[in-house]
């Protein structure tokens, strides 16, 4: 299991065995397949590209095909424990209106974002005056898929507006392994490359409620043999 | 009952009519009775000692259970031999595959033009009104007369992705997977609007005869030929038709009169007197008729995701065409957006194309790949080899 990415594998030890996850931009579904077989989760995917729908479909996982600007509102309020949302927040147009979503969809959101206030891009902004160009965020100005750039600051000003919690954050750069921190403080919005975070909402306080369906029943777990599972929480 | 004919020699294939008892009849939404009932059907493969591998194929609007072997009339290849076939996604090696002519049909299924047991004569316009859910019951009964208990999976296209989606309604323990290929849930006006010019040109034609052309040894062909002309003009994109066709003349320049001067016309008009060979023109008004009252959120208190509510077991797929009109990648969102609020697994892939609605039986690589990658991961799930 060496060969697991750093995020994957910090976002396999935040889920939690057989929950019901999202994954935005799931691309091929490596994290989906991963969760599906480490933690038993149920789960399913939205992508943008055909090759990446295609590539869940042959692994067996449900896909569907979207984009997580336009295409969250498919999904029933609270249907999934978990939404992912891995290294793309900054490249929505709405990623504000997409952060709300993911957590209107679950009762809790991972959300990786690349720290614009990391010092490797200070220092290329003051030393060259120019766009930081780094290993993090590698493109030109006008090629980079990175629209909404922010710093852990910023980020964590936007979740305290939203009223969103944060259970948990962790330091990710290059392929080290995650760092727990503290997402506020200042030291980390140097020294982070980029962070991981564990989001709820704070107002509801309804996490590990039992989930409801559309039609207002709880979902129970199905006989094995039958898929898909819903599973009820493992935390009631 | 073995047939011969096949699509390649190394598939097995079988079927038959199969003949429902008197006590059997289909009952109908409508509140009528069909009996007796006969079902044509093809099967493709065989059925393993699980019974576990069964596929139902449904059909749409003008095809019939020739999936992958030659057409009796008019001796063309099966309408989806690019997807069932040796080395196929649906390879009868590995599974038994079953397509069943509609209830309304006429290619030997029990419709307009079988014969009404009260008077010995065919029965024309006293068929009873027929609903996509009355073709469902009477596959349903097929595949209980076959032996199968739960379908690997029932898949479909245009018609037959609503009988897919049907059967997801009411048939939903008896699903393992279902695949619903550019479908919608509902009839639209625009939908309805053109099936009406259809039925109104059949009915417009002196020798349908209020239906009993059959009795007087003629048959409406102008009227079922523009029917068709119309119906096929929303297969097709605007796009693909400008490709294939623009404004290329027939002859070396304009007649100055009302031949088919331009090549679409004469494609048009070939489409139409090809197809009254091979179908009835009663059973296209009846199709299209079921067609037009499919509505599946009405049969749920208006709300789609009702009908799926039972249907948290199977694994849906879900396809559309980016230039499909007919039946838009928005009507395949809304299936989708229905069976995540039921809670069902759910897939969904628009496939990018610019032959419309077509698309479903043409050369679409995407669709392939889509379709294999998803059998193949069901297949596996349910522990086929």
């Amino acid at each position: 299991m060496s060969a697991i990415r750093e995020d994957f594998r910090e976002i396999l030890r935040l889920v939690r065995p057989g929950a019901r996850v999202l994954d935005v931009g799931c691309e091929d579904g490596e994290l989906l397949e991963l969760l599906s077989r480490e933690r038993r989760v149920d789960g399913q995917g939205l992508e943008i590209s055909q090759a990446g729908v295609s590539a869940c479909l042959a692994r067996g996982l449900a896909v569907v095909q979207g984009d997580g600007d336009r295409d969250l509102d498919h999904f029933p309020t609270r249907a999934f424990d978990y939404a992912i949302l891995s290294k793309t927040l900054q490249q929505m147009r709405e990623p504000r209106h997409v952060l709300s979503e993911l957590l209107r969809i679950a009762d809790q959101a991972i959300v990786s974002v690349p720290n614009f206030g990391h010092w490797r891009m200070r220092a290329s902004l003051m030393t060259r005056g120019r766009m930081p160009e780094t290993r993090a965020l590698p493109d030109p100005w006008w090629s980079t898929p990175n629209i909404h750039l922010c710093t852990l600051r910023d980020f964590t000003d936007l979740c305290r507006e939203l009223d969103l919690r944060v259970d948990a954050c962790a330091a990710l750069s290059g392929g080290k392994p995650a760092r727990q921190i503290r997402p506020d403080g200042l030291l980390e919005n140097w020294r982070s490359e980029s962070a991981l975070f564990l989001l709820s909402r704070r107002s509801e306080g309804q996490v590990g409620a039992v989930p409801k369906d559309l039609f207002g029943e709880v979902v129970l777990p199905q006989p094995e043999g039958v898929a898909p599972k819903r599973r009820t929480r493992a935390k009631t | 009952m073995t047939a011969t004919a096949a699509a390649s020699p190394a598939i097995e294939t079988d079927g038959g009519t199969l003949r429902f008892p008197a006590g059997k009849a289909l009952r109908l939404d409508s509140g009528a009775r069909l009996d007796p009932l006969e079902i044509a059907y093809k099967t493709y493969g065989r059925l393993n000692e699980a019974k576990s591998n069964a596929i139902l194929v449904c059909h749409a609007l003008t095809m019939d259970q020739y999936v992958a072997s030659p057409h009796p009339t008019t001796g063309r290849p099966g309408w989806w031999n690019r997807v069932v076939g040796a080395g196929l996604p649906l390879d009868p090696d590995r599974y038994f595959i079953i397509c069943a002519n509609v209830v309304g049909g006429c290619m030997g299924s029990t419709g307009p033009a079988s014969t009404n047991p009260q008077t010995g004569e065919p029965y024309g316009l006293a068929f009873p009104v027929i609903t996509i859910a009355d073709m469902v019951r009477a596959q349903a009964m097929l595949v209980e007369a076959l032996g199968i208990e739960t379908l690997l999976a029932v898949v479909g296209g245009s018609m037959g992705g609503m009988q897919v989606l049907q059967w997801a309604a009411d048939y939903p323990e008896k699903l393992y997977s279902a695949v619903c290929i550019a479908a919608a849930a509902r009839h639209s006006a625009q939908n309805i609007a053109f099936h009406e010019v259809g039925r109104q040109a059949i009915m417009a034609d002196p020798d349908w005869r209020g239906g009993a052309y059959e009795k007087a040894g003629v048959r409406p062909e102008k009227g079922l030929a523009v029917a068709r002309m119309a119906a096929h003009i929303t297969y097709l994109s605007e796009q693909a038709l400008q490709r294939k066709f623009g404004r290329e003349l027939q002859g070396d320049g304009l007649s100055w009169g009302f031949d088919a001067d331009f090549q679409v016309e004469s494609y048009l008009r070939h489409q139409g007197t090809s197809f009254v060979d091979r179908f009835d023109a009663n059973s296209y008004l009846y199709i299209t008729r079921a067609l037009d009252y499919f509505d599946l959120a009405a049969q749920h208190g208006g709300v789609l995701a009702e009908a799926f509510r039972k249907a948290r077991g199977v694994r849906f797929c879900v396809l559309s065409f980016s230039s499909d009109w007919l039946y838009s990648t928005a009507e395949s969102r809304d299936i989708v957006r229905a069976l995540n609020a039921a809670g069902c697994r759910a897939s969904f892939v628009e496939v990018e194309t610019d032959k419309g609605h077509d698309a479903f039986f043409l050369d679409e690589p995407q669709l392939d790949a889509t379709l294999r990658g998803f059998f193949d991961a069901t297949a596996h799930a349910r522990g086929l080899r």
